[in-house]
C-alpha cells in the first residue's frame, strides 16, 4: 500500500485515511446505486414492484417477466436492431473517414495539409448550429434515411485531432525504413501506423460507437417514429410516460415501472459490456496523451 | 492512469531551412493517395460544417417551407428585430447564463477536487478501481441519465419511498420547476465530473516531485503544498478549460435540457438550445431560430477570442496563439 509513498510525505493521520475512504466509498455509492436500483426493479416480481411504491433496491422474488415483455412488444426489439446496426455501420465508417484523414494530416509535408488542418480546427469554435445543420440535411435529401443519423456525425474533430497526434508520434524511421522497401502511402498506413496505433484506434473506436449508441435527438429531428433507434423509444416511454401498451400490440399486463426499467437496463447493457475491453487502454495513458496533444494544438 | 503519463503527442519536427521544397507537380504526384483518401473527411467538413455555416443565411430570409431555402424571401434583420423583441428569449438567455453560472461555480472545480483525491491515493489498485467506476456515467445516454435521477429522486422514487417508509414529508425535485436548476447541476456533476478528472490528472502528474519534497523540507502541510504548489503547476490547464467554458457560456448542453424542459415547463426549463429547437423547428420559424443559433455561435467565438487575449495579457498560454 505504502509503496508508493515518496518519504518526504509522511504518513497521513488516521482521521485523514477515513475522511479520504468514507469520501471514496460515498462516490462509487452515488455513481453505482443508481444502476443497482434500475436492475433490481427491473429483476422484481412485478407485485413487489407495485407493493413497494415503483422501487426496489432489494428485490425478495425473482422475474423475468419485464423482458419478455419488452421483446414480446416487438418495438423494442426492432428500436434495439435499429441502434445496432447504425452503432455498427456508422462506428465502421466514422474510424475509416478519421483514420484516413488524420493520416494524410499528419504527414509533415503534404499538399495543402496546413489550410485544411486550420479550417478544420475552426470548427471547434464555431460548431454547426442546429438549424442549418438541419437544412443541409434537407437539402441533400437525407431526411428519413438513415444515413441521416450518421453522415451529419462522420468524423468529430477532437478525434482527428486526438489521432493526428498519435500519428505524428509514429518514429518516422520506421516510416521511412518501410518506404526504402519499396512500400507505398497506404501499405505503410495499414501495417505500419495503424498497428502501432491500436490503442487509439480502440479507445476512439468505443466513442464513435458509444455516441451513436446513445443519439437519440437526430432521430427525432429527421427521421419517423416508426424508424426510431431505442433511446429515442425510451425517450417516450421513462421521460414522456408514453405506455408501452400503445405502441405495440400486446397489452402489457406488467407492472409498468419494471418493465420500463428493463428497457433502460437493455438500453445501457452495451455499453456496460464493451466498457471494459477499452478501459484497459485509457490505463495505457491513451487519453492522457490525448488531451496533452489538443493542449498543444495551439501551436502551430 | 497518474502514474503512466503516457506519451505526449508532440507536433512533427519542423522541416529544416536547408531542405527545398519540390515544385508543385511533383509533390501532388507524390501525395496522391494520400489526397485521395482524404476525400470522405474533406467532404464531411465542408458539406456539414462549413454548408451550415454557410447556411445561416436563412437567418436573413422569410423562410417559408413552401418555397423552400433558396426561394424564399430576403428580409434583411428583421429577424433579428423580432428575436430582441421576444420575451421568450431573453427568459431563455436568463435561464441559459445563470445554468451557465451554476456550473462553472459547482461543475467546474468538481473534477479537479476529485482529482486531487485521486491523484492523493497510494493504492495503484484503489486509484485504478474508482477511476473506472466514476468515468462509466460519462458514456451513459441522457435519456438513461434522466431516467436514472427519475428513479432515485422522483416523486415514486427511492429517495421518496424511503422518506415516505420513515414517515417523513417526501420532497418534490422532478418535474418541479424551483428545484429544476439544482437538479441539472447535480446531473450534469453525476454524469461529467469523473470524465473531467483526467486532464486534471494528467497536469497533476506533471507536478515536479522535487518542488513537493522541497517544502515539505520547508515545512509545508498539505494545505501550504496544495496553494503554493499544486495550484500554480496546473494553473495553465485551469485557465485554458476556463477560456473554453467562457466561449461556451450560452452553451449548457442541449440534450439534458430538451429531455426536461416539459417537465418543469418553458419559464424554468427554456435555455437558448432548446429556445432553438421549439420556436425553430417545432413552431416552424426556422429563419427566428437560425437567427437565435447565429447570436449564439457569434456570441461565442467573440468571447473565446477575448478571454484567450485576456489570458495572453496576464502572461499565460492560452487557447491558440495567432502568427
Amino acid at each position: 500500500m505504502s509503496a508508493n509513498r515518496p518519504a518526504w510525505m509522511g504518513k497521513p493521520s488516521p482521521l485523514v485515511k477515513a475522511v479520504k475512504a468514507v469520501a471514496l466509498v460515498v462516490v462509487v455509492a452515488v455513481v453505482l446505486f443508481p444502476f443497482w436500483t434500475i436492475v433490481a426493479t427491473s429483476i422484481a416480481s412485478p407485485q413487489e414492484v407495485v407493493d413497494n411504491g415503483g422501487w426496489v433496491v432489494i428485490p425478495t422474488s425473482l422475474s423475468f417477466h419485464a423482458y419478455t415483455d419488452v421483446f414480446e412488444g416487438g418495438v423494442i426489439t426492432h428500436a434495439l436492431l435499429i441502434s445496432g446496426g447504425i452503432t455498427a455501420v456508422g462506428t465502421l465508417l466514422s474510424l475509416v473517414a478519421t483514420v484516413f484523414l488524420a493520416y494524410a494530416l499528419s504527414r509533415p509535408s503534404i499538399v495543402g495539409g496546413k489550410p485544411v488542418l486550420l479550417a478544420i480546427l475552426f470548427t471547434f469554435l464555431f460548431p454547426p448550429a442546429m438549424i442549418p445543420a438541419f437544412l443541409v440535411v434537407q437539402e441533400l435529401g437525407l431526411k428519413e434515411d438513415y444515413l441521416s443519423l450518421i453522415l451529419p456525425v462522420l468524423v468529430n474533430t477532437f478525434n482527428l485531432v486526438v489521432m493526428r497526434g498519435f500519428f505524428q508520434n509514429v518514429p518516422s524511421e520506421l516510416i521511412e525504413a518501410a518506404r526504402l522497401d519499396g512500400a507505398g502511402d497506404f501499405r505503410i498506413l495499414t501495417r505500419v501506423v495503424m498497428p502501432l496505433s491500436k490503442a487509439v484506434i480502440a479507445v476512439i473506436g468505443l466513442f464513435y460507437a458509444v455516441s451513436y449508441w446513445n443519439s437519440f435527438f437526430t432521430a427525432i429531428l429527421y427521421m419517423r417514429s416508426d424508424q426510431w433507434p431505442v433511446q429515442a423509444v425510451l425517450r417516450q416511454y421513462v421521460t414522456q410516460g408514453a405506455a408501452l401498451s400503445n405502441t405495440s400490440e400486446v397489452t402489457v399486463v406488467n407492472s409498468p415501472q419494471s418493465t420500463k426499467m428493463a428497457v433502460v437496463v437493455m438500453a445501457t447493457i452495451p455499453i456496460i459490456v464493451l466498457y471494459p475491453f477499452v478501459q484497459r487502454f485509457f490505463a495505457k495513458g491513451v487519453l492522457t496523451g490525448a488531451i496533452k496533444s489538443l493542449g498543444k494544438r495551439s501551436q502551430p | 492512469m497518474a502514474a503512466t503519463p503516457g506519451t505526449p503527442a508532440t507536433t512533427a519536427a519542423p522541416r529544416t531551412a536547408t531542405q527545398k521544397r519540390p515544385p508543385l507537380r511533383r509533390r501532388l504526384r507524390r501525395d496522391w493517395l494520400l489526397l485521395l483518401i482524404m476525400v470522405p473527411g474533406v467532404l464531411y467538413f465542408l458539406a456539414f460544417h462549413y454548408g451550415a455555416l454557410f447556411g445561416n443565411f436563412i437567418a436573413f430570409k422569410d423562410y417559408v417551407t413552401f418555397y423552400g431555402v433558396w426561394d424564399s424571401q430576403w428580409i434583411g434583420v428583421d429577424k433579428f428585430a423580432d428575436l430582441f423583441a421576444d420575451s421568450d428569449f431573453w427568459q431563455a438567455t436568463w435561464n441559459t447564463l445563470s445554468i451557465s453560472f451554476l456550473q462553472l461555480l459547482f461543475y467546474f472545480p468538481a473534477p479537479l477536487a476529485l482529482a486531487m483525491l485521486l491523484h492523493s491515493l497510494t493504492s495503484d489498485t484503489i486509484r485504478r478501481f474508482v477511476q473506472s467506476v466514476v468515468y462509466l456515467p460519462h458514456f451513459i445516454s441522457w435519456v438513461i441519465v434522466v431516467a436514472l435521477f427519475q428513479q432515485v429522486l422522483g416523486d415514486v422514487g427511492v429517495f421518496n419511498g424511503l422518506l415516505a417508509n420513515g414517515g417523513l414529508h417526501t420532497v418534490d425535485i422532478i418535474g418541479n420547476p424551483d428545484a429544476y436548476k439544482p437538479l441539472v447541476i447535480a446531473q450534469v456533476i453525476w454524469k461529467e465530473c469523473g470524465w473531467g478528472t483526467i486532464i486534471f490528472l494528467a497536469a497533476l502528474a506533471g507536478v515536479n516531485e522535487q518542488l513537493y519534497e522541497a517544502a515539505a523540507i520547508d515545512g509545508a502541510g498539505w494545505w501550504r503544498r496544495t496553494w503554493h504548489v499544486t495550484l500554480p503547476a496546473i494553473r495553465p490547464v485551469i485557465i485554458l478549460l476556463l477560456i473554453l467554458r467562457l466561449g461556451d457560456i450560452l452553451t449548457v448542453g442541449f440534450e439534458q435540457f430538451f429531455l426536461q424542459r416539459d417537465a418543469v415547463g418553458p419559464a424554468a426549463g427554456e435555455v437558448l438550445d432548446t429556445f432553438v429547437y421549439y420556436k425553430g423547428i417545432q413552431s416552424g420559424d426556422f429563419s427566428l431560430g437560425a437567427a437565435a443559433g447565429l447570436m449564439k455561435g457569434v456570441v461565442g467565438l467573440i468571447l473565446v477570442y477575448a478571454a484567450n487575449k485576456l489570458a495572453h495579457r496576464f502572461g499565460e498560454q492560452g487557447v491558440y496563439r495567432s502568427s
